[in-house]
């Protein structure tokens, strides 16, 4: 008798997680692969409701709480009387599970979720005409592979990176020309390189595979089939034995180049700048390979409630002043054209590469790898997020 | 105040209703929301993803299961985690037991308390500062590089080690507790008449002392081994590359919950096991 009774009390219980689970799931996102439903982009925009919800990554929404000086909110606010209210999320993967929610309108996602918020059915096409910043946008950030689908345009691009090879300088020599520094010619420095800790990264080891062992046919990163996923992971096993630690905070990164832990391994350009500003002798470049990427780019919520103030909010994030400024507080390479002309450092945007497409063609930038080969293979799968997911836990052993 | 006095009468002639109202609140708090819990934990291990969206599934499966027991990481990974909280509670033992025989029967009697103090402090600063102390301390060309620089040798940097000694670190307070309170407890007659009949300090220890502090050093092992297993972020922060079953958990929360779920039981069944084992040294009575 007491079992059922505890049995009951489990099951009323899970139906409350189901209540609250499945109140969300209600667009297509049950089916695997890219078939986003057919969601419509308004072709005008209403009065603005008085506020609006976003999902940022740290440093993309700031109303001066954080340093008083930095602060391209409040003018955001008082000009169209739009109050952001707005949540920090520390991964690519919290982004897609609070978008689910419903409750926000619009988040700045990088390509490995912009794809996945795509074919769930939680963003909805934008309708660039409604942005009128949209047209000074950098050519080479429309109409990506991450960000759009069969020439539907699902957000607004907002700045761009690219992962570089950091060394240090005193310790690493001769310098590095190629990702081989931390690959085939990892055991030199033993115990001291460094690598991103994400799944994604296995996209780093297929860019080099690609170059290294063209019998692999590797032509997309985010698009491996089994036998090119395997050789990529089989290369990651072999790293992992030189690797000293992973990183997925800055600061952690930063830290270890200082004291020498670190010495060779991935980075971002504003990491390796805080690094430098440091006072450790490291260099940061993309080497002959080329390199992978992140894109980010603003989408709106198919279930928003405050869809215009999120249009206001798109274009006054891509607008040169502000775009400027959010470039350069994060250390990121401005999205719209027009920016470089309003960053207080006059050489940003060349040390961010910002207008240089040849320096972006070598990027790979970050895609959500799914069954359907991104690189238009038909006669073969390729290997799901999912299974990245599972195969960085066993590289990391 | 009619009905007050109504009620408390009434409240006093039924005992059984004077207690079950006492006991619901705590009751409910311990059905619902801690075991209440801890089956939704179980049940969801149970479920699915969506393999692209990462949506939870609620297909019935025992994949999850199966899958923790036959992919060879996920075996290593909780043998290397048990072997972790096994380790810091044999070094928490072995450094509390002559620290809390010193505070608790060798140092004069007033200064017992300062003592107890100045162990207890480190629980007053904050984790987070402690394990990024420890991690400066390991680093390269850090204060254990340079106070084993003398010896020819060098800190063991981060990884394994690094996160062992640094969790017995962290727990040491949670062992030299119990341990110490069992010592002070322990009645001065019984070693004299240890003594009287002839045994050296060392039997005394081994027949006398040891029997009568082993609930205790079995209680502290229960705080050391169950926060050990439990333990993340001190081992992203000083282990390395060093994976552990909450990192796994970590790892898989936002994308796979359901497998997830399934990696937490596993440190809940262990504790469970561990707790079993304890029970029969009388460590439960001791806590």
């Amino acid at each position: 008798m007491r079992l059922t009774l505890k049995a009951a009390v489990a099951v009323t219980l899970l139906c409350v997680a189901t209540a609250c689970g499945s109140s969300d799931s209600g667009s297509g996102g049950s089916s695997d692969g890219l078939n986003p439903p057919d969601l419509k982009a308004p072709t005008k925009l209403g009065a603005t409701e008085g506020q609006v919800n976003l999902i940022a990554w740290a440093g993309y929404v700031e109303d001066g709480s954080n340093d008083p000086k930095v602060d391209w909110v409040s003018d955001f606010e008082k000009q169209t009387g739009c109050q952001v209210n707005s949540k920090t999320a520390a991964s690519s993967d919290e982004m897609v599970k609070l978008m689910k929610t419903g409750q926000y309108d619009a988040v700045s996602a990088s390509g490995d979720a912009s794809l996945r918020l795509i074919a769930s059915g939680d963003a909805a096409p934008v309708n660039t005409a409604l942005v009128p910043n949209y047209r000074d946008i950098f050519s080479g950030l429309k109409d990506g592979a991450w960000n759009s689908v069969d020439g539907k345009m699902y957000g607004v691009p907002h700045g761009r990176g690219a992962n570089l090879l950091m060394y240090n300088t005193a310790k690493v020599t001769p310098a590095p020309t190629s990702w081989s520094a931390v690959f085939d010619d990892a055991s030199t420095y033993k115990g001291h390189v460094t690598a991103y800790d994400s799944p994604i990264y296995i996209a780093d080891a297929a860019l080099y595979l690609k170059a290294t062992e063209p019998d692999l046919g590797i032509k997309d990163p985010y698009a491996l089939d089994q036998k090119q996923f395997d050789a990529a992971v089989a290369l990651l096993k072999r790293q992992n034995a030189n690797i000293g630690e992973y990183w997925s905070d800055y600061l952690k990164e930063i830290s270890a180049f200082k004291s020498g832990d670190s010495v060779v391994g991935t980075t971002w350009q504003v990491i390796a700048n805080l690094t430098a500003d440091e006072g450790a002798k490291v260099r940061a470049f993309v080497p002959k390979e080329g390199s992978t990427g992140w894109s980010d780019t603003w989408m709106v919520s198919a279930k928003a409630k405050h869809p215009n103030c999120a249009y206001k909010w798109l274009d006054w994030i891509v607008s040169p002043k502000v775009n400027a400024q959010v470039a350069e507080y994060f250390g990121e390479a401005p999205a719209n054209s027009k920016a470089c002309d309003h960053t207080s450092d006059k050489n940003f945007c060349t040390t961010y590469h910002a207008s240089d497409e040849g320096y972006w063609k070598n990027i790979a930038f970050w895609n959500t790898p799914i069954e359907q080969c991104l690189d238009g293979r038909t006669d073969v799968t390729c290997v799901p997020y999912a299974k990245w997911v599972q195969a960085w836990t066993e590289i990391k052993g | 105040m009619v009905l007050l006095t109504r009620t408390a009468g009434a409240l006093h002639r039924r005992p059984r209703l004077r207690l079950s109202l006492l006991l619901a609140a705590p009751l409910l708090w311990l059905a619902v929301l801690y075991l209440g819990s801890l089956t939704v934990l179980f049940v969801s291990a149970f479920w699915t993803t969506n393999s692209f969206t990462s949506e939870v599934v609620k297909v019935w499966s025992t994949a999850n299961f199966r899958e923790l027991f036959t992919t060879p990481v996920f075996r290593q990974v909780i043998l290397r985690s048990v072997g972790v909280a096994l380790a810091v509670t044999v070094l928490c033992a072995v450094i509390a037991f002559p620290v809390a025989f010193y505070t608790a029967r060798v140092a004069r009697p007033r200064w017992r308390p300062l003592l107890v103090v100045a162990i207890l402090t480190p629980l007053w600063a904050s984790y987070l500062v402690k394990v990024y102390a420890w991690r400066l301390i390991l680093s390269e060309g850090g204060l254990a590089d340079w106070m084993l620089k003398p010896f020819g040798s060098s800190g063991p940097g981060f990884g394994l080690t690094a996160a062992v000694l640094t969790l017995t670190y962290l727990w040491l307070p949670y062992m030299i507790l119990p341990i110490h309170t069992a010592l002070e407890q322990l009645p001065g007659n019984l070693l004299d008449a240890s003594a009287d009949l002839g045994a050296r300090a060392g039997r005394t220890f081994r027949s006398v002392v040891l029997p009568m502090v082993l609930p205790s050093v079995a209680a502290g092992s229960i705080f050391t081994f169950s926060l050990s297993l439990g333990d993340y972020i001190t081992v992203q922060i000083v282990g390395g590359k060093t994976q552990l079953i909450g990192n796994l958990v970590y790892s898989n929360i936002e994308l796979n919950l359901p497998m997830a779920a399934a990696l937490g039981t596993v440190p809940v069944v262990v504790i469970v096991l561990y707790l079993l084992a304890m029970r029969r040294t009388g460590a439960l009575s001791s806590l």
